[in-house]
């Protein structure tokens, strides 16, 4: 079976004004229905690449962009990302995004996933309590949190907040989620069962996820792409980066030898 | 190492620095209880239901206070709606939307440099503008505008205060999940900074009311007969009114004075109160 491309990149560069992380012509397409990882030593790119994609860059102070990003739907359909005149709040709704550390807005937890629902003019109180329900389910947060729906959402735990800011993300029902070392904060059994979700996930997603170390991006991996100071130095499937790279530095790194 | 002074030694100096300390902030409280005990004990025989609700009579020699009660009370009123929402929505573009670069940075040398004019300066200025300029006479109108430019940069400054302490991750994570800035502003940002806001804008709002010099030229009069009927009429105002009989007013008793003293004293503290009371609230709530 021949799996289809959710995002195209071709020679993608990017330079933040201060000089600090920048892309230096990435050409990457990520799988739909798959998980990829971006790995490698901090400052690599691999949270810059991410943020191009639902053009949350818009808020830094990015000097140059160049190249070309396309998401593309189930039809075949591309939509250039890059696009300066792209309805951005449109693709955000398309591409999740969970950040590292878990922020769940000051409302209770039921209004934390409505709240994208609404922006985006959605009024059907049972569209919402179904969105709230499924989007809890597909987080396996459900079971913890049913009975406590209108408590405030700071009340939880970080893993229990953390699959909270996941939940949010799949309310608004993405074609791609977007995870920023989601569990850098958490405990092994929150970490574990971030992990788990979001192998159910793939199924119906299509994951980027930048893990918090070489052991989860090895679990984790469908396809996996090492990023080192800006540039792409190998990608290929999972198993094969982590057990017989084709690139040393690849290896170096896989191994422990720098980083 | 070792110490060079015993532990003994070192215990002492520390009770005394403590009691130093304690004695500075006894020293800083002690002018605000000594003036408000001083004019409790003066001015609490004057108070009267008459004199709260009655017009003064005899040359302000004896009667009550009652229309300068509700000139302050309107002028105050009047400036908070012409001030919040200028005041708001500067600090709203301030925070959220300008830009840093020279020109805002301007506009914020201007705002400090505002907050430093002196009140009586704002009067005359209001005298010029309001009264002759725009031809709105002696009235509340023109007295509650010069209290709302006096009062903006307080407004300004305290409301963009407000604003930056919420977090930034809250906005990233609204703009993620698709919001606009405005519907982030609006439903995340506002609403999480609305109890410092209006904190802000209670105590500006109290210093405009015990301001004697911007309604000087611009609103207030020695005596009127009658209460003022639309903005457009000129008002007895507490702060002011409290100036002519310690000033212009032979004879005068002192515990007039001082009784107009304590409800200007009131008034203002009682404004006071509430921006406590909703500040002490907001961070109990406070989920950041």
């Amino acid at each position: 079976m021949k799996t289809k491309n959710k995002i195209i990149t071709e020679h993608l560069v990017l330079q933040y004004s201060d000089g600090t992380e920048s892309l230096k012509d990435i050409s990457l397409n990520i799988p739909e229905n798959s998980i990829s990882v971006l790995f490698g030593p901090a400052g690599g790119g691999k949270s810059t690449y991410l943020r191009v994609l639902n053009r949350l860059n818009d808020l830094a102070n990015v000097t140059k962009v160049a190249g070309k990003v396309q998401l593309c739907s189930e039809s075949g359909d591309c939509l250039d990302i890059l696009d300066p005149n792209l309805d951005v709040t449109s693709l955000r709704r398309r591409v999740g995004m969970v950040f590292a550390r878990p922020v769940v807005l000051p409302m209770s937890i039921r209004q934390n996933l409505t709240y994208g629902l609404e922006i985006a003019g959605e009024r059907n109180r049972n569209r919402l309590n179904e969105a709230v329900e499924r989007s809890l389910k597909q987080a396996a947060l459900w079971e913890e949190v049913q009975d406590r729906l209108d408590d405030p959402a700071v009340d939880l735990s970080g893993g229990q907040q953390q699959r909270l800011c996941i939940a949010r993300s799949l309310a608004l029902e993405p074609e791609v989620l977007l995870l920023d070392e989601p569990t850098s904060g958490l405990d092994p059994i929150s970490t574990g069962k971030v992990e788990a979700s979001l192998q159910e996930l793939k199924k119906s997603y299509t994951i980027i996820l930048v893990p918090h170390s070489v052991q989860q991006a090895a679990r984790a991996a469908d396809y996996a792409a090492f990023f080192l100071q800006g540039e792409l130095i190998e990608y290929a499937p999972g198993k094969k980066i982590f057990t017989n790279p084709a690139v040393q530095r690849t290896a170096d790194y896989v191994e422990g030898r720098f980083g | 190492m070792k110490p060079r002074t015993s532990p003994q030694r070192r215990n002492l100096t520390q009770r005394f620095g403590f009691i130093f300390l304690r004695l500075v902030a006894i020293v800083a409280v002690l002018p605000i209880i000594a003036i408000m005990i001083y004019i409790i004990y003066k001015g609490a025989p004057a108070i009267s239901w008459e004199f709260i609700t009655g017009f003064p009579s005899d040359g302000m020699r004896s009667g009550g206070i009652w229309p300068a009660i509700v000139g302050t009370f309107f002028l105050t009123l009047l400036c908070a709606l012409i001030v919040a929402p200028l005041g708001i929505g500067a600090a709203v573009y301030l925070a959220e939307y300008a830009p840093d670069n020279r020109w805002t940075q301007l506009i914020r040398i201007a705002i400090i440099n505002l907050a430093g004019i002196p009140s009586v300066v704002y009067g005359l200025f209001g005298l010029g503008l309001f009264v002759i300029f725009l031809n709105f006479g002696i009235s509340i109108l023109a007295g509650s505008l010069t209290l709302a430019i006096m009062t903006l940069p307080v407004i300004i400054t305290t409301t963009e205060e407000a604003l930056r302490a919420v977090p930034q991750a809250f906005r990233v994570v609204s703009i993620s999940v698709g919001a606009t800035q405005w519907q982030t502003v609006r439903r995340i940002v506002l609403p999480q900074a609305l109890p410092g806001i209006l904190t802000g804008v209670i105590l500006g709002l109290e210093r405009a009311a015990g301001e004697t010099a911007p309604i000087l030229f611009t609103a207030a009069v020695f005596f009127l007969p009658r209460l003022p009927s639309s903005a457009m009429d000129p008002t007895m105002a507490l702060p002011y009114h409290l100036y002519v009989i310690s000033t212009q007013v032979p004879g005068m008793s002192s515990e007039i004075q001082y009784g107009t003293a304590l409800v200007l004293l009131i008034f203002v503290l009682g404004m006071n109160l509430i921006a406590t009371v909703i500040r002490s609230r907001a961070r109990a709530r406070r989920q950041w």
